[in-house]
């Protein structure tokens, strides 16, 4: 039985406003080479600058994570040709990173289960080939973005973990508020590494699978690559290390033929860059601009509003829903109704495209609107889903849209009284059921009505209308 | 001493992006080899508990705000590059 | 007195009293460049630009406006630093057509303070040589013999400003590529501390040992010249703010001079009276001379070859092609056209430390080599930092001979000898003036003074005095 080992090496794009050791944007997309000057673009003659909130954010990652920051730290070159790396050289971290050491923890299977981390440290982004015929354009607009890579211990034996791994790292990353990590946009990116070996037997030969976009191509190239290597030995071959692609479209992964003789990468300290030192004060000042992580807000929810641990995590899995929750509740809606209505509804909404990424198309103040007419019962829960989803993507009032769209329902008891009695009137023989114990019927009657009024009665009083025919007052 | 052999001459120059024709070839290793042995001085010096220089100064923490400034026109670039459309670099596809 | 015969220092007071104009003291230069132009000093002269500048700087003069004491004044530029719409060589094929998008922070300095750009010079590609005979353009003369080398790497900024073409030129030293062709022609060379000089706009060779600093006539003007262009820039974030003295006294009465015995082991016997006679002028002006020792000596030069190679190999990776400068006619792949590209257009000498700096940091021979080296520059640096606790400045000679005859050194390994004296100054990051004093009997001679880091001025004022004392 073979099984395999996997440690990840996750490349986060930081959301800082200039590049690494330049001043141009730091931007996604634009024209190719409009965000670029001689720094990025390795003109002759050029020198570093080190952009300090790079450095400020790297560290934020790594306290996130619980790693050990470095008091001192340095940058190394590290050496190879390839036409989307102007200086030849990527201005890296070797033996002394910013971070060391921390941990990614999350539940999987009911379990919980803790990722190592080896080290993050701080990088440039390399820019882009864009292959058209015979010919690659290179945009250097990527060039020089600042990067943490995340490097994971060999701790992972399964896609499952790996994608959850992901996930949770991802989604702490979010927290922090130091980067977008949009995999589709290339801001997280993933390299896997993967070897085989029977069990308890010492590892096998690892191959690096690199860029991988999605939790969906990681989760492929997994069971691709474990598939690969466990047929390859078996059947009397032997695992080569190389780097590898996987190509998402037609499933299948490849070795990487630039790559063959990339592997020794001459490192050595960066001589136009100065090492960086922190003072614990210097961290704490970092650590104290940290935004309320994941883990606080899951105790909070837990704690401030009596939520049960597993709807804290659910809302706490993207910041952005997590965010929304709580400007919600400070509007004034109830959190255990904030909570279901998000967990139910607008989860679905938000994920319904069928995409990786949770996608947000309503304001705080608008849900709040919804919840608010929801449980003043001027709407039911039915208009209420109805109206989030007219209202999705869009800035308009809650309280016109409902009435435009005929939502508002009647809280007149004396109207619902006269309709209740028309529908009891005209179905005897049920009422004489219902009024035995036949409790089926309930949702008959409350439909009854509900047509009768043009659905606009509030389900609340038709229900209490048949607790009194029931109880015979 | 000659401690360079062929393999290793190729395998340089390889990865310094170099053609060497047989008979650069031999000059080349003739000279690396002159030039490794001249090397052997360093063993001379006690190095013993130093360590590396990490930086000739002993300045830390030169950092740059985090303001965007203008980029350079994209045809200023392009000006200097061997081929390009214009707007990208070109090179012959690459081969992943 | 004609205009070419002053000094910079000269020409600015002859420049603010009117007496001379930017444009003639401009088409002076050109006119002896044009002259003299078989020394092959410049690889490109900036004639329109120069004449534009000079008219600019002439109306600046009339308008009595602040007075810059380079405004005016022409100056040439090695070709490896980066002026903006004027082609930059390095000496170089791989970059013989490339015209930077941008200027230098020292270029940029010279013109804010209204200096004339003449032209650009000739240097061994890539500042890797002690000749200038690795220059891909022809090997720049010596300005005193013809026949004999101009020096390396700042050949030419170093030959014309002897020769008269240029009142003031800047250089860039990395083992003594300032210091050592100054000596071969009789100038002054000033390597200012590492860090004083911003060195953005320098194409780098070993950037932990690149420095730029000036080559001039006297040690005066050596120091208009380091006024202007020192400081510190944000583009360079190992550059720093080094003070300068406003004036040099030449004072040296109580300087105390230290002079190491392995300085004098094995050096010539005219070359030995030269610098005997230098400690002895500094004697006789009341400096107190002191023997001290630095044992590591006879190891900087390795050290040197080792780390500047290293570096040099990755900073020269990127004359691939692709972004500027020559691309090969025809290749098949990337890989070819990087290969074709590197092979075809870098120099021998060039591809031979490229190679050497890539085998000490391939994996198996980084720590026999790079990190051996490393860890000797510490003690190096350690041993002069201490012999300079003991005393103001250190004396040697700039460079075991004068200048030999072109074609003369055919073994690589063997030419890097000529350096000895002034790579443990890169090494240790100090500053270093060579100023001319005696001579072998036909060739001058220089003697080196070092000081401690940020004690620039002290080797200004040393040199001054011996300049003083050599009348």
């Amino acid at each position: 039985m073979y099984i395999p080992t996997i440690g990840c090496e996750v490349h986060c794009e930081l959301k800082t406003k200039t590049k690494l050791f330049c001043s141009c944007k730091n931007e996604f997309g634009g024209e190719p080479n409009t965000h670029c000057c001689p720094v990025c673009s390795g003109f002759p003659g050029v020198l570093p600058s080190l952009n300090e909130m790079a450095v400020e954010y790297a560290v934020k990652a790594g306290l996130a994570l619980h790693s050990t920051i470095n008091k001192f730290s340095k940058w190394d070159r590290k050496n190879y040709f390839y036409p989307d790396l102007p200086k030849a050289w990527q201005t890296s971290q070797y033996d002394l990173p910013l971070c060391v050491g921390g941990y990614v923890e999350f539940m999987l299977d009911g379990k919980l289960k803790r990722v190592r981390l080896n080290r993050i440290h701080l990088e440039e982004d390399a820019g882009k080939l864009v292959h058209d015929g015979g010919v690659s354009r290179v945009d250097y607009n990527r060039c020089g973005v600042p990067l943490i890579e995340i490097v994971t211990e060999p701790d992972m034996h399964s896609a499952e973990e790996v994608v959850a791994f992901l996930t949770e790292l991802k989604s702490v990353l979010k927290y922090t508020g130091i980067s977008d990590v949009k995999m589709q946009e290339g801001s997280l990116r993933c390299d896997v590494n993967l070897s085989v070996a029977e069990e308890g037997a010492p590892l096998g030969t690892r191959t690096e699978t690199k860029n991988l976009n999605s939790f969906r191509a990681v989760a492929r190239s997994v069971l691709y690559e474990t598939r690969r290597q466990i047929d390859e030995i078996t059947s009397g071959g032997k695992i080569v290390q190389e780097t590898r692609r996987f190509d998402d479209n037609k499933g299948v992964g490849y070795a990487m033929r630039s790559k063959e003789d990339a592997h020794d990468y001459r490192y050595f300290p960066e001589p136009d860059l100065l090492p960086v030192v922190f003072t614990d004060k210097k961290l704490e000042k970092i650590a104290s601009s940290i935004p309320e992580l994941k883990a606080a807000r899951i105790s909070r929810y837990m704690g401030e509003f009596s939520l049960p641990e597993y709807d804290a995590r659910v809302l706490t899995a993207d910041k952005e829903v997590s965010d929304l929750f709580d400007e919600t509740v400070s509007l004034g809606v109830d959190p255990k109704k904030a909570s279901n209505f998000i967990m139910s509804e607008v989860l679905r909404l938000a994920k319904s495209d069928g995409s990786e990424e949770v996608e947000l198309k309503i304001s705080s103040k608008t849900l709040a609107g919804i919840l608010k007419l929801l449980h003043s019962d001027e709407i039911n829960n039915l208009g209420a889903k109805s109206l989030l989803a007219a209202l999705w993507g869009t800035e308009a009032d809650p309280r016109s849209k409902a009435e435009e769209m005929g939502l508002l329902q009647s809280n007149d008891e004396g109207e619902i009284k006269a309709i209740f009695d028309s529908v009891i009137a005209a179905n005897k023989k049920q009422a004489e059921d219902f009024i035995s114990g036949n409790d089926k019927l309930r949702g008959y009657f409350v439909g009854q009505v509900m047509r009768a009024a043009g659905g606009k009665a509030n389900p609340k009083i038709i229900n209490a209308l048949l607790d009194k025919l029931k109880a015979g007052i | 001493m000659n401690g360079i052999s062929d393999e290793e001459v190729k395998h340089i120059a390889k990865l310094s992006a170099i053609g060497l024709s047989e008979k650069e070839m031999s000059s080349m290793k003739k000279h690396l080899s002159a030039v490794l042995d001249y090397f052997k001085t360093l063993d001379k010096v006690d190095v013993s508990g130093v360590s590396p220089t990490a930086h000739i100064l002993s300045a830390v923490n030169v950092l740059r705000e985090d303001t965007p400034r203008e980029s350079m026109p994209t045809d200023e670039l392009m000006k200097t590059a061997p081929d390009s459309d214009g707007s990208s670099y070109t090179v012959p596809r690459v081969v992943e | 007195m004609d205009i070419i015969d002053m000094t910079l220092c000269e020409l600015s007071a002859a420049l603010k009293t009117k007496k001379v104009s930017s444009l003639e003291a401009t088409k002076a230069c050109l006119k002896r460049i044009e002259q003299t132009k078989e020394l092959n000093n410049f690889i490109t002269v900036c004639e329109d630009e120069a004449i534009e500048a000079a008219k600019r700087a002439d109306e600046a003069i009339a308008s009595n406006g602040e007075y810059s004491p380079l405004l005016g004044v022409p100056v040439a530029v090695k070709d490896n630093i980066v002026t903006k719409n004027v082609r930059t060589t390095c000496a170089s094929k791989i970059l013989e057509n490339f015209v930077p998008p941008y200027d230098a922070t020292v270029v940029k300095k010279l013109k804010s303070a209204g200096a004339v750009l003449i032209g650009k010079t000739n240097m061994d590609e890539f500042a890797m040589g002690s000749t200038n005979e690795f220059s891909a353009f022809g090997a720049a003369h010596n300005a005193v013999d013809f026949t004999r080398v101009a020096g390396g790497s700042s050949g030419g900024s170093a030959s014309a400003v002897a020769a008269k073409q240029a009142f003031g030129a800047l250089g860039s030293d990395t083992g003594g590529s300032i210091r050592q062709p100054a000596a071969y022609n009789g100038a002054v060379g000033f390597k200012p501390t590492y860090s004083a000089v911003s060195r953005y706009g320098l194409v780098a060779f070993a950037s932990s040992l690149d420095q730029i600093g000036p080559i001039t006539r006297s040690v005066d003007d050596a120091l208009e010249l380091s006024k202007v262009i020192f400081g510190k820039d944000i583009h360079d974030s190992t550059s720093a703010d080094v003070l300068l003295p406003d004036k040099l006294s030449g004072e040296v009465k109580g300087r105390v001079i230290g002079v190491a015995d392995e300085f004098l082991n094995g050096l010539g016997e005219k070359e030995t009276a030269a610098f005997n006679g230098a400690v002895k002028a500094l004697e006789k002006m009341g400096a107190v001379v002191k023997r001290v020792s630095i044992s590591s000596f006879n190891a900087a030069l390795a050290v040197y070859y080792v780390l500047s190679s290293a570096e040099a190999s990755s900073n020269l990776a990127r004359f691939d092609g692709v972004k500027y400068g020559r691309r090969a006619e025809s290749y098949t792949d990337i890989s070819d056209l990087y290969e074709r590209t590197r092979t075809e257009f870098l120099g021998d000498e060039v591809k031979r430390r490229i190679m050497i700096g890539n085998y000490v940091l391939s994996s198996g021979y980084y720590d026999a080599y790079y990190i051996k080296a490393s860890k000797a520059r510490t003690v190096i640096k350690r041993e002069y930092d201490e012999a300079l606790s003991k005393c103001d400045a250190l004396l040697c000679p700039t460079a075991p001979s004068a200048a030999p005859k072109i074609g003369e050194e055919t073994d690589p390994a063997k030419a890097y000898l000529s350096d000895i004296y002034t790579v443990p100054v890169n090494i240790a990051g100090l500053p270093a003036v060579s100023v001319p004093f005696g001579s072998d009997g036909k060739m001058p001679l220089g003697v080196q003074v070092i000081a401690k880091a940020c004690s620039d001025g002290v080797v200004l004022d040393i040199a001054k005095a011996l300049e003083r004392a050599r009348g």
